[in-house]
């Protein structure tokens, strides 16, 4: 049957053309998927500043109460808030004991960005929270700890500073790294925020 | 209430600012089983704003809300 056959023939043909438009599309979706960022908010936390830290782990901890993950950088200026107050170590050369002693010594030594005033201002403010409820840094550490906020920590900085791992505070989720990590996290991250 | 909404647990977020109420409704609401309703009470203004946005992003449900003085009184449907 003639009418058959030609019935038949163009069905193979594009039958083997979806096949074919299938195959591209699965490995044009893999390339896809591949690129495709999570529901993740990285933060660079540059600044040493109360506020200002303050602001990326009022962010970290709100994001994951929103079902995100949140994984914040530590660098430079930052890198010294995550210092163990109770912690000393030795064996330090006269530049990293300098900046050691310079440099705030976990969150509750560090100061406002603006009206610090020698201190009054971050005294002020600090109790001013209280008053208020706001969460303080060591309340949002813990927060965050507990929320399973990843911590990693610039390695550059902490050398620059001549930090030791040993003076750094205990946290779960806590790991040292370069550049590298953390655009690793950032390349697929929906946010990316620098502090 | 007109209609009965069937609420598992309390949730008392008062006096407690940004980001506390969403963090700890959260915590919560992990504690309920998906379809179970948590009540939460925050007096934090911007609460009115953030539970909504919280819950579209979580994928949980604000059945109700309502306002008693200062009090903000939300009824959250887990689904997620």
């Amino acid at each position: 049957m003639p009418q058959a056959e030609s019935a038949i023939q163009p069905q193979d043909v594009s039958l083997q053309q979806i096949e074919e438009q299938l195959a591209a599309l699965k490995s044009r979706i893999d390339v896809l998927d591949k690129k495709a960022t999570e529901p993740k908010v990285a933060t660079i936390v540059f600044s040493g500043d109360l506020d200002k830290v303050l602001a990326a782990f009022v962010i970290a901890t709100g994001a994951v109460a929103m079902g995100m993950e949140a994984v914040m950088f530590f660098t430079f200026w930052g890198t010294p808030v995550l210092r163990d107050k109770k912690k000393s170590v030795g064996g330090k050369d006269t530049m990293g004991k300098m900046f050691g002693t310079m440099l705030p010594k976990g969150t509750s030594d560090v100061k406002l960005s603006k009206m610090n005033m020698g201190g009054m201002g971050t005294a002020m403010m600090r109790s001013l929270m209280k008053k208020k409820n706001v969460a303080t840094l060591e309340q949002m550490l813990e927060m965050a700890e507990e929320l399973e906020v990843k911590i990693f920590v610039c390695e550059m900085s902490m050398d620059l500073m001549g930090f030791k791992r040993e003076e750094m505070i205990e946290y779960k989720d806590l790991t040292f790294c370069g550049v590298a990590k953390f655009l690793e996290e950032a390349n697929n991250s929906r946010i990316t925020l620098f502090i | 209430m007109s209609e009965e909404i069937k609420v598992e647990k309390v949730m008392d977020l008062k006096g407690l600012p940004c980001p506390m109420p969403v963090v700890k409704v959260s915590k919560g609401i992990k504690e309920i089983e998906i379809g179970q309703v948590i009540e939460a009470h925050s007096t934090d203004p911007g609460s009115l704003t953030d539970f909504p946005a919280w819950a579209r992003t979580s994928g949980n449900e604000i059945l109700k809300t309502e306002q008693d003085g200062k009090t903000i009184k939300f009824f959250i449907k887990r689904k997620a």
